[in-house]
């Protein structure tokens, strides 16, 4: 029962994201987050930025690293069938019956109209997730040079996690006592609101 | 043909980090450069239809060039190829991230990088936002999405299809 809400999540997500990449992040924070209560926010933080720092699609990547958490290898299976599932489908129906779809007038109006909408859902995940993250100084100064190096210095995110990660690592190592106790680190699976 | 595709798969999976668009450049290396089984303008016209259909752009573009080359089996080939590696790589992290999550040093690195990533997902709504407010009506839809998320905590799928239906009424 659980892999087969697993794999529902995760094919939602799969069929109601438009334009990839980060756009799906709201949905999958939906989902996993509200919805199933399969992570809390610091967790689902901490996904994003392992999936950010392997290869492959950030969407995928995250899905592999949920289904781990929830079922292991078996999990990670079916939540990435789940994620891929719906592309294969709407794809191949799209190149066997429907190629010059993407010409179509009214299909270029739904896209104009939910790329705006997709920027909003994205700036109202990093308000959620800020909220539930606190407020501290230091917290403050590494989301601004994150936020900073990435679109005043155009260096690339990878670069980004990887240094952040070890500058990180020394830092709240040497200066800070332990850090504050991941709440709830494991949440019950399966309350649906 | 089949074990070219799936090795030219795997490598677009293996070496593009930061997903999505981060693939493109490789993907058009392998299938136009490397292998010439597109051109630049067919591959340029798979690259629009993958962008506005759903789900990751790579896994969309993988699924549709495999189908141009080797029909359906192509398809699936490709876009298990182009997935394979992720699944290899971020099992073998989340194996040990679960094992060493509560140790002091991966609680150290995971305290910081939080807030990084919050600024990095804050970047990616002003990257997205650049191409996209391109006029006054874009503003306007993505005013009242925030406003109905944020204030009314209005369903997130619900609010796709709403602004699709807004892009319609406005466009």
């Amino acid at each position: 029962m659980k892999l087969f809400k697993l794999f529902m999540a995760f094919f939602k997500i799969g069929f109601f994201t438009i334009g990839g990449g980060y756009a799906m992040l709201p949905l999958i924070q939906k989902e996993v987050v509200d919805v199933n209560g399969w992570l809390n926010e610091e967790e689902f933080l901490d996904a994003i930025a392992i999936s950010q720092s392997s290869p492959g699609a950030v969407a995928v990547n995250i899905s592999i690293f949920i289904g781990y958490r929830l079922g292991g290898v078996i999990g990670s299976i079916v939540s990435t069938l789940g994620t891929t599932l719906p592309s294969v489908i709407i794809i191949l129906v799209v190149a066997v019956y429907l190629y010059e779809y993407k010409d179509i007038a009214i299909v270029q109006k739904v896209f104009l109209g939910i790329r705006p909408a997709v920027v909003s859902l994205i700036a109202s995940s990093v308000v959620v997730l800020a909220k539930a993250l606190g407020f501290s100084v230091d917290k403050v100064i590494f989301a601004v040079a994150s936020f900073v190096l990435i679109v005043v210095f155009d260096i690339s995110p990878i670069y980004v996690i990887l240094f952040g990660g070890i500058i990180s690592g020394i830092y709240y190592n040497k200066f800070k006592k332990t850090p504050k106790q991941t709440k709830e680190l494991y949440k019950e699976e399966g309350e649906e609101k | 043909m089949i074990v070219s595709l799936f090795l030219a798969f795997f490598k677009i999976g293996l070496f593009s980090f930061g997903g999505g668009y981060a693939m493109l450049p490789f993907m058009q290396e392998q299938t136009i450069d490397v292998h010439g089984w597109l051109t630049t303008s067919e591959f340029l016209d798979i690259l629009g239809v993958a962008q506005i259909t759903p789900g990751p752009i790579s896994i969309n573009t993988a699924t549709f060039v495999g189908y141009d080359i080797a029909g359906i089996l192509g398809a699936l080939t490709a876009t298990f190829a182009v997935v394979l590696p992720s699944f290899i790589i971020v099992l073998t992290i989340s194996f040990f991230f679960h094992k060493f999550k509560e140790s002091k040093v991966i609680q150290n690195v995971f305290q910081g990088l939080r807030p990084i990533v919050l600024g990095l997902v804050a970047s990616a709504a002003v990257d997205i936002g650049k191409d996209v407010f391109i006029d006054f009506k874009a503003v306007i839809i993505s005013i009242i999405v925030f406003v109905l998320i944020t204030f009314r905590k209005m369903n997130t799928i619900t609010l796709i299809i709403l602004a699709g239906v807004m892009g319609v009424l406005f466009y």
